[in-house]
């Protein structure tokens, strides 16, 4: 997001419909731990008929919180301590609890981010949403059926009649979320929460996902309530935006005010902190620290430990809510105080300018020494069924993939989940033993070779985890987490140099000294990603092999890793397999991109010439289904259906189900590679002609 | 035996006092099997305390236990009847008081430290039933009075109620009078114990804080303030009136059990409040000996099959699914028959019966040890399941992690929270099962005093016409009392480690 941004306008707005009287009135709303720590802190907002309210924030900063505050479905220990919630005029907070539950799903509904999670297993999905139908709509037996469907319809699922009998699980998670849709449509609310409706989902789904929570607003009128701590979902859904940190709203305004000039420290951070390909020579701004703990101290700003623009006023005073000339509220001393504004008026440029080509690395050919080569892989799961365990076919999950990784240089593999990048990610590690293929490590071959072999090869490829809350052993100190790799590849002989190194490591990657004593549990999520990379430094790889890192991180939290990710290869040389689906952090920090499809790569090449000249369709629908903050989409290509099973992939090319140009010749043979530049390759008959 | 000064004693009873103090002087040490199998859980336990200690995320969960009051309560319960068991642990022979050829001679009875302490009650055996706190038997017989008369009546106990004129008259008093002073002096003894110790607590602080401060702000509070302090905390008032009442309890017990049999006599006339406190030592032995042979077993095979999968996994889910298929008795019932055969074919093994009781003891544990290990296993082996596939599991093998390393740092310690659940768990359920089985006769043997053969003498007992209920109901009451004190002990720590119930921030 740069500061110019306010020239353009925004092409990918959201539809503007009528929108009418203020449907929801949120006042002053405190939800407290019984311990007393406020977990929602004064919150008020109100949302109109017809509006997309967005709520942006990080994990932990009280989202879901104030949503189920207003469907008062707090969790044992947690409760509404003041405020006022008016829906309709109606006094939520007053109501008795029989008489809630008739508002629930009625005139407000709500909607979760699993949808695996949200429906009942055992009953079918027509029963599921018979059931609300009955408990809200008043309809009697035979009308029951037929509004059922026409709501699975209205949801965009084909088939309707045949899905309102299937069961949850034979059901994609896209389809899940479209049932929930439905339930939650099934009593026509005035108000539908939505909290963190697609983030479970892959891009090209919530694309759809997105799409049919616009068209229904049209259609109904409703408000939607959006949780979201993805801004390109806020730039495509809504009309006002919340900012919400540490369990207050920070900042609020329309959203074309937002993006075009963000008035909070912290918003213009979670801006600033957002990879793209303009800023791939910088480091991104990322926020320093963490989000404050529940119950921090309440005698000032939250933000001020981690504002670079904090003084001390920031420090003893908490600042009050402040509107704006132009209806833009915020909470912020810069705005209230003459110091203040006379540091507004310095005018500090909200991020660090337009970037320039100095920073990429030279050489953007590929240099020639190289790391990694893989040839063919191929990795095949068997299919058992029955008693005996016969094998009755394959999930072919990686299919013939060649790669070929120059030293200190980063490959990016993209898809959709399921499409078989972490396998390729492990059969490279031999953590699952490829059915076929060659891998050449630093001119050695590693299918094959013995244990001990293999051992030798083994501190030259490491792998970065996706879940830092998982990939660290909970009853392990940081020390012996760290020591783990050198005592198993024997670095570091004696106990006094692993204890230095164990230092020298915690400082490369930004942690205290003090924290080796401590257990993971203590730490954040980036924190814990942090430690996940100094173990696998502690060996001294060239080569890591890094699956979806910051995936599970907020924004703030991901810039650190990626700046950390990206000055370790600058200082250390490393090579990076960079494994994601967010393909603004890939074109942050990749060279190269190849694109990955059903167990195959379909099309490759520079990030220059994949991202922004894409030849393969599925690439084009890829780009163009996430969302982006300056709305520069390309030519929008809706990618219908959902990735096809890879124990059956289709008979030709595997994407003809879902390609918009699709020829006959595509249903007969898998296309051939088609060579367009000297690193840019496809797999596709179009680019062929 | 507070009395003995105002209370005729006859001379035996002053004989055993004596002995008593010559316990261990010149006797040999005996160590049985399960003895040394108990020696070992011990150690074990002493070893795990230690290694938590230096644990902060293993104590929490016991800390938490700490904090519970029906934890703490039930431990306490559990923590005598487990002293009662150690006391019965320590075995010796006595030595005779003949000497052949310069040697010294050992008498052909094992005995254990409780046997000494208890000697009063145990030695002092009846001809047959006597009710609980009854001067005469229960049941008629012929006797000569002094003019040459046959009459027959109840005759007077060799023991029970010996010191009273005209036990018609005066028993009621003299029990009430000895409870009331047994309970007193319980109190008075209770209390005195409690102060002394919270002084030694006290100044056990005072010295810990006086070197790490050096301020002398402590100075002004005293012993008592340490004591308010501690009330003000539930579980330890919760536990300081239960310590009082068994020390009444306890000095109640004592001062009858002196002069009658408090829980009566069975069939020889053994006191029944021995037997029932010698029970104590089998039910313990099988409820945790059992579990230190299945533990291996089960951490072992689960842990394997579901970390190595593949045949491993194969042959391992098969074996205890065939285990677990075969009716438990009957493999108990069929390996203990056996086993019995084979003792007695060999009698020149064993020095002493109570080698052979104790081997027969051991054998059970084992049997029940290898018939119950397949609930734990089936747990680990999910829970393995489960955590291979985890990333930190992967990121160990990416390094080239031993198999075993692998298993012993990463998967072992994140499984020991079922482990030990399950341990607890399982104690209360073998203590029953070793009652049923001796009920049903394949349990110890018929020699070893535990709660299933209290039980299976009581069967004839209660056919019998007039009832002789108090075996039975020793017998219940003890069981009852241990099993309730683990289980609840055990629903404490369950609860402790539960991370569901222990959710200290919000999900925000
Ligand atoms: N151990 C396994 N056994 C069988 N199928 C597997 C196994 N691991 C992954 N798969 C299948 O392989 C395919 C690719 O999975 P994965 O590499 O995890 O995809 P991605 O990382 O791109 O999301 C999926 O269809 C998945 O279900
Ligand atoms: S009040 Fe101060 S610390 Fe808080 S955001 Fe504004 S400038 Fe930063
Ligand atoms: S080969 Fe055909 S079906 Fe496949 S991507 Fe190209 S045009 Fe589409
Ligand atoms: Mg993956």
């Amino acid at each position: 997001m740069k500061s110019d941004l306010s020239l353009n306008p925004l092409p990918s707005a959201p539809p503007e419909i009528g929108r009418g009287e203020f449907i929801l009135n949120v006042d002053g709303l405190v939800t407290r731990l019984n311990n007393g720590a406020r977990i929602v802190d004064d919150i008020s907002f109100s949302i109109k008929q017809g509006e997309t309210f967005a709520l942006l924030g990080e994990s932990g900063c009280g989202k879901s919180m104030t949503a189920l505050s207003l469907m008062r479905l707090l969790p044992d220990g947690i409760r509404i301590a003041s405020g006022d919630i008016k829906l309709d005029e109606e006094d939520i907070l007053a109501l008795p609890e029989y008489a809630m539950r008739k508002v629930r799903g009625g005139q407000m509904a709500m909607i979760f981010q699993e949808p695996g999670l949200s429906l009942n297993p055992v009953m079918t999905v027509g029963d599921q949403i018979a059931e609300a139908l009955k408990l809200h709509q008043k309809l009697r037996g035979d009308e029951i059926r037929p509004r059922c469907v026409e709501l699975l319809e209205q949801v965009g699922i084909s088939d309707a009649f045949r899905r309102a009998n299937e069961y949850p699980f034979q059901l994609s998670g896209g389809m899940k979320q479209r049932v929930m849709i439905a339930m939650a449509l099934a009593g026509q609310p005035k108000l539908l929460i939505a909290d963190e409706p697609t983030t479970a989902l892959d891009v090209t789904i919530q694309a759809q996902v997105l799409k049919l929570l616009r068209d229904t607003q049209q259609k109904t009128g409703m408000a939607l309530l959006l949780i979201t701590h993805d801004l390109g979902v806020v730039a495509q859904m809504a009309h006002q935006v919340g900012v919400m940190y540490a369990g207050q709203i920070i900042e609020q305004a329309p959203r074309e005010q937002l993006f075009a000039r963000p008035a909070h420290p912290y918003t213009q951070k979670l801006f600033a902190a957002l990879p793209d390909a303009g800023r791939s020579g910088q480091p991104l701004a990322a926020i320093p620290g963490n989000v404050p703990p529940l119950g921090a101290s309440l005698a000032a700003c939250r933000f001020a430990p981690r504002c670079d623009k904090a003084w001390a006023l920031c420090h003893d005073q908490v600042p009050e809510w402040t509107q704006l000339e132009n209806g833009q509220g915020v909470r912020c001393h810069l705005y209230t105080s003459q110091i203040g504004s006379d540091k507004l008026n310095l005018n500090v440029p909200l991020s660090p300018g337009s970037s320039t080509a100095s920073g990429e690395v030279a050489g953007e050919e590929g240099s020639d020494s190289s790391l990694l080569q893989v040839e063919n892989l191929q990795v095949h799961f068997p299919i058992h069924k029955g008693i005996l365990k016969r094998t009755v076919g394959h999930v072919k999950a990686v299919d013939g993939v060649s790669m070929n990784i120059p030293a200190g240089r980063t490959l990016a593999l993209v898809g959709e989940s399921g499409c078989g990048k972490t396998t390729v990610g492990k059969a490279l590690l031999q953590l699952i033993t490829p059915t076929a293929g060659s891998v050449r490590f630093a001119g050695h071959e590693l299918i094959g070779i013995s244990a001990r072999q293999l051992r030798k090869q083994r501190a030259g490829m490491q792998m970065i985890f996706q879940d830092p809350y998982a990939s660290l052993n909970p009853k392990m100190r940081v020390a012996e987490i760290l020591q783990e790799g050198m005592d198993a590849l024997s670095i570091a002989n004696n106990s006094d140099e692993r204890q230095r190194r164990i230092d020298e490591l915690l400082e490369q990657v930004g942690l205290e000294k003090a924290s080796k004593w401590r257990y993971p549990h203590e730490f954040s999520g980036g924190q814990r990603q942090r430690i996940a990379i100094a173990r696998v430094l502690a060996v001294n790889p060239n080569l890591l092999i890094c699956d979806e890192p910051t995936s599970a991180l907020d924004v703030s939290v991901q810039a650190q890793i990626l700046n950390l990710l990206k000055s370790l290869q600058q200082q250390l040389g490393l090579s990076y397999l960079f494994i994601s689906h967010n393909l603004a952090v890939v074109e942050y920090l990749a060279h190269e991109v190849y694109v990955m499809y059903l167990g195959r790569i379909v099309e490759r090449g520079t990030v220059k010439e994949v991202l922004h000249a894409p030849k393969h369709p599925y690439t084009q629908a890829l780009l163009s289904a996430v969302p982006r903050i300056d709305g520069q989409g390309m030519k929008t290509v809706r990618l219908a259906g959902e990735t096809p099973s890879p124990s059956n992939p289709p008979q030709g090319c595997h994407f003809h189900t879902r390609c918009a140009h699709a020829m006959a010749e595509c249903h007969k043979e898998y296309p051939g590679e088609t060579i367009i530049t000297a690193t840019h390759r496809v797999h596709c008959y179009l680019a062929a002609e | 035996m507070k009395q003995a000064a105002h209370v005729s004693i006859p001379f035996y009873a002053q004989n055993e006092r004596f002995s008593v103090l010559n316990v261990g002087v010149s006797n040999m040490p005996v160590i049985l099997w399960t003895d040394a199998m108990i020696f070992l859980l011990l150690a074990t336990i002493l070893a795990a305390a230690l290694w938590i200690r230096k644990r902060p995320h293993l104590v929490l969960p016991w800390h938490r236990v700490a904090k519970g009051s029906v934890g703490m309560v039930s431990l306490l319960l559990l923590s005598l009847f487990v002293l009662v068991g150690l006391l019965d642990t320590m075995h010796y022979r006595a030595a005779l008081p003949e000497k052949s050829n310069g040697q010294t001679v050992y008498s052909a009875e094992v005995l254990s430290v409780f046997d000494a302490l208890a000697k009063g009650i145990k030695s002092r055996s009846e001809k047959t039933y006597s009710a609980p706190l009854a001067a005469y038997l229960y049941a008629k017989e012929s006797m000569e009075t002094p003019d040459g008369k046959i009459l027959r009546d109840y005759p007077r106990l060799r023991y029970g109620g010996v010191h009273l004129a005209d036990p018609q008259r005066e028993l009621l008093g003299d029990v009430l009078k000895r409870t009331v002073i047994g309970a007193l002096e319980g109190l008075i003894i209770g209390v005195l114990l409690i102060a002394v110790s919270n002084m030694l607590f006290h100044f056990f602080i005072k010295l810990r804080t006086g070197r790490l401060s050096t301020v002398p702000e402590i100075s002004k509070d005293n012993w008592i303030f340490t004591f308010t302090r501690a009330m003000k905390n539930r579980p330890f008032r919760a536990l300081l009136i239960t310590a009082l009442l068994i020390a009444m309890l306890f000095g109640m017990t004592i001062n009858l059990a002196a002069v009658y049999h408090v829980l009566g006599t069975d069939k020889v006339g053994q006191d029944v409040l021995y037997l029932a406190l010698k029970s104590i030592r089998t039910g313990l032995v099988i409820g945790t000996v059992t579990t230190l042979v299945m533990l291996p077993f089960a951490l072992l095979l689960g842990i394997a099959a579901g970390y190595l999968r593949g045949w491993v996994d194969d042959v391992i889910q098969y074996l205890y699914t065939v285990l677990s298929s075969i009716p438990s008795v009957l493999l108990i019932a069929a390996a203990v028959l056996m086993m019995q055969v084979y003792i007695e074919m060999h009698p020149e093994w064993f020095e002493t019966s109570a080698a052979r009781a104790d081997l027969r003891l051991l054998f059970l544990c084992l049997i029940l040890g290898v018939t119950s290990w397949t609930g734990l296993c089936r747990l680990l082996r999910g829970e393995t399941l489960k955590l291979r596939e985890l990333e930190y599991i992967q990121a160990a093998q990416a390094f080239g992690v031993s198999t075993s390393r692998i298993l012993t740092r990463h998967i072992v310690p994140n499984v020991m929270h079922i482990v030990l659940i399950a341990v607890v768990m399982d104690f209360s359920s073998l203590v029953l099962a070793e009652a049923v089985l001796s009920y049903v006769g394949v349990g110890v043997d018929p020699s070893t005093m535990s709660f299933g053969t209290l039980i299976n003498s009581a069967r004839l007992e209660m056919g019998r016409e007039p009832m002789v209920w108090w075996t039975l109901a020793a017998a219940f009451g003890f069981m009852l009392v241990l099993v309730l004190a683990a289980n609840l002990f055990a629903d404490a720590v369950r609860d402790a480690f539960d991370p569901r119930l222990n959710r200290t921030e919000a999900v925000a």
